[in-house]
């Protein structure tokens, strides 16, 4: 939080002065005009014409929130630019994989098994004879959707169970802190293996759902600390001492003030889902063809990887690539909202 | 200790009540609060009792631990419980017992009938909303008022409460003020719906010397012109000096002297006020050593048997150590009651009085 040291007067002048000169903080800008008039001391405002011009400082001078501060860190983080660009080029591949591929990932060929890069196939072939590239773009959506998906799922749920716990304390977050222990007990992959392999048919939705079931409890540590930190700030208890109740206490005061750290660990958790869907579909137990994924088609390409490298290095390219932004992105975003932690 | 103090306020209530319109806005009946700690109970508050009119200034003058802030937070109900209970007394507003009211009814008059003003206005702020923002939520949410009308109307109060070029600041956040202007934004989210009763605990502790004055200066104005019941927090006796119209001397959770503002500062009737009035620097004691209190403020666990002052009072005897002063109506050397006085010392007399 900023400290109040520069606007302090030094030296020590007569009540009115010091008080109506440390209501202009660094801002002679704002509000020149009305000063004016107040003060007549010219020499505490500026000419009105100068705050017309220099459109640069008075940008500077526009109050900020936490959030617009963040925004502007952000925006001068080279991390965040080229995670920003690649993550924004993933999500028109994963809408609009049309756009960049005319061939369909199911019509296949058995005839060109395995073939490598050829004129118009720049990825080769599979071992069904399928185009690689084709494959690789449309396998983008399906790792796009369960990570943001997962993360989305997550998020929701885990700030409701812990902001509860961390708001009403006592009893209610003896609870759901013990039920969000045993979902944290739980090893996600053994998980996925007993869990996901009864399914038979495994949409992208379900391995959605299941990683939100077993995903949560990390989120609700975060949320549940948080907000305990921001109930015990004094200005909850002076809204509470001005008659506001529960429901705007949480959603107005508190859950602003711990946005942040959930924020920050969603967006890094985010990365790990796709390749948490990734590797379920390697083990077979994530989505499954006919839906396209690149855990499936790096699983399929293990096999053959001596005598067709090409079926496994595009794939898992992409796979590390996609992981790698959006885990440089929750990096930049933790970096802006929460700078102790650099 | 209750029956005797029940006493003393009854007696100056019945002096007063023929004019019902003077009846107490505020009456606080031997109060008791505790707080159940691990290491056990903590006795905050042990019978307190207190009023204030409308238009009236009650300073509690106390050292930390001496249960103002806890006495004015169960008046309030703002009371973090667990751990802090409020096991015993009245807290009778306006002719209805608070204690005996729901949650939902009791956050009702808070903020619409009263208000509390708090130390660190800093953090009394949301960071995260604009000072506008929060100032209009207490039209919106006591009143129902529009986004419009609530903006407006903090541009108001900003503007009565004395903040310069309001129109443009109200889009400004809490850390774009200074101290005082931060005191005055407290100020008027307090006042927004005209509250009967304003509490401010320490409203100028944070502040430097010099805003001091024109915040407390302020509040003071304020209070005169909506006709408010105002109880001053505080632990600066000068800051009391000023404003006040009578004054509670609090210690180790119960009230020790009760007195008009100037009779405390002329001639105290309690060891524990006359100790807190010679700790004060004086400049014709330049060059002298500075008298203090010895010894600590009592821990609350352990509160001493007898009066919780007498292991730091220099004119404790045997009684003191066993029986729990009441508070004694104080007179004058001929038997003359003083309207208002009250001190909870075995010898009081010999402490007015020489």
């Amino acid at each position: 939080m900023p400290d109040q040291q520069p606007n302090k007067p030094n030296g020590v002048p007569d009540d009115a002065n010091t008080e109506l000169s440390s209501a202009f903080p660094q801002t002679p800008t704002l509000g020149a005009m009305e000063v004016e008039g107040m003060l007549e001391k010219e020499d505490l405002t500026h000419a009105p014409e100068q705050s017309t011009e220099t459109v640069a400082v008075a940008d500077r001078e526009v109050p900020r929130s936490l959030w617009q501060d963040a925004w502007r860190e952000l925006r001068h983080n080279p991390i965040f630019i080229i995670s920003g660009i690649l993550i924004i080029f993933l999500i028109i591949v994963a809408f609009f994989p049309g756009l960049f591929d005319s061939t369909s990932p199911l019509k296949c060929d058995l005839s060109k098994s395995q073939n490598g890069p050829t004129s118009g196939h720049p990825f080769g072939f599979d071992t069904q004879g399928c185009d690689v590239y084709a494959r690789t773009i449309y396998g983008a959506r399906a790792s796009i959707t369960v990570g943001v998906f997962a993360t989305l799922g997550t998020a929701l749920l885990g700030t409701i169970m812990g902001g509860l716990a961390g708001f009403f304390g006592g009893p209610l977050d003896a609870v759901i802190s013990r039920i969000a222990d045993i979902f944290f007990g739980i090893p996600i992959l053994l998980g996925g293996l007993v869990f996901l392999s009864v399914i038979p048919s495994r949409s992208i939705w379900i391995v959605v759902a299941f990683i939100v079931v077993l995903g949560w409890p990390q989120i609700a540590r975060i949320a549940r600390g948080a907000v305990i930190t921001a109930r015990q700030q004094d200005y909850v208890t002076a809204a509470r001492a001005l008659g506001a109740g529960n429901p705007r206490l949480m959603l107005r005061h508190i859950l602003p003030n711990s946005l942040a750290p959930i924020i920050v660990v969603a967006t890094i958790a985010l990365g790990t889902y796709i390749s948490l869907e990734a590797t379920l579909s390697y083990l077979g137990v994530g989505l499954k063809p006919p839906t396209v994924s690149w855990g499936i088609d790096i699983s399929a390409a293990a096999d053959t990887f001596r005598n067709a490298p090409h079926m496994l290095l595009f794939p898992a390219g992409a796979l590390c690539i996609t992981i790698l932004a959006f885990i440089m992105l929750g990096d930049a975003v933790r970096d802006a909202l929460d700078p102790k932690l650099r | 200790m209750g029956i005797h103090a029940t006493e003393v306020t009854a007696e100056h209530g019945r002096g007063r009540t023929a004019d019902s319109e003077d009846a107490p806005l505020l009456q606080v009946k031997d109060l008791h609060v505790e707080f159940r700690t691990r290491d056990g109970l903590a006795k905050a508050v042990n019978g307190v009792n207190y009023s204030v009119r409308a238009g009236e200034t009650l300073a509690i003058l106390g050292e930390s631990g001496s249960g103002k802030s806890v006495s004015s937070q169960a008046v309030m109900g703002i009371l973090d419980s667990p751990p802090g209970f409020v096991t015993g007394g009245e807290i009778v507003f306006k002719d209805q017992d608070l204690l005996k009211l729901s949650s939902e009814q009791r956050r009702k008059i808070r903020g619409t009938q009263m208000a509390m003003i708090f130390q660190d206005a800093l953090s009394s702020l949301n960071p995260v909303h604009t000072v506008g923002t929060q100032l209009g939520e207490m039209f919106r949410v006591h009143r129902g008022t529009s986004k419009a009308e609530a903006k407006k109307k903090a541009v108001e109060l900003m503007e009565r409460v004395g903040i310069p070029a309001a129109k443009e600041r109200v889009n400004q956040y809490p850390h774009q003020f200074s101290g005082g202007m931060r005191q005055r934004i407290m100020i008027a989210m307090a006042l927004a719906l005209e509250p009967d009763l304003i509490i401010a605990d320490e409203p100028t502790t944070a502040l430097d010397v010099t805003v001091q004055a024109q915040v407390m200066e302020l509040l003071a104005d304020l209070q005169r012109e909506y006709n408010m019941g105002l109880i001053l927090i505080t632990h600066d006796l000068g800051v009391v000096a000023d404003v006040a119209d009578k004054i509670a001397v609090m210690y180790a959770g119960r009230i020790v002297e009760t007195a008009p503002v100037h009779e405390l500062y002329k001639r105290p009737a309690h060891p524990y006020t006359r100790g807190l009035l010679d700790s004060i620097p004086r400049l014709d004691q330049k060059g002298q050593e500075l008298y203090a209190i010895k010894g600590l403020p009592p821990n609350l666990l352990r509160i001493p048997s007898g009066c919780a002052f007498n292991p730091r009072c220099p004119m404790a005897q045997e009684i003191c150590r066993s029986e729990v002063p009441p508070l004694h109506a104080v007179t004058e050397a001929d038997g003359a009651p003083i309207e208002g006085r009250g001190s909870a010392c075995h010898f009081w007399k010999e402490t007015i009085h020489g």
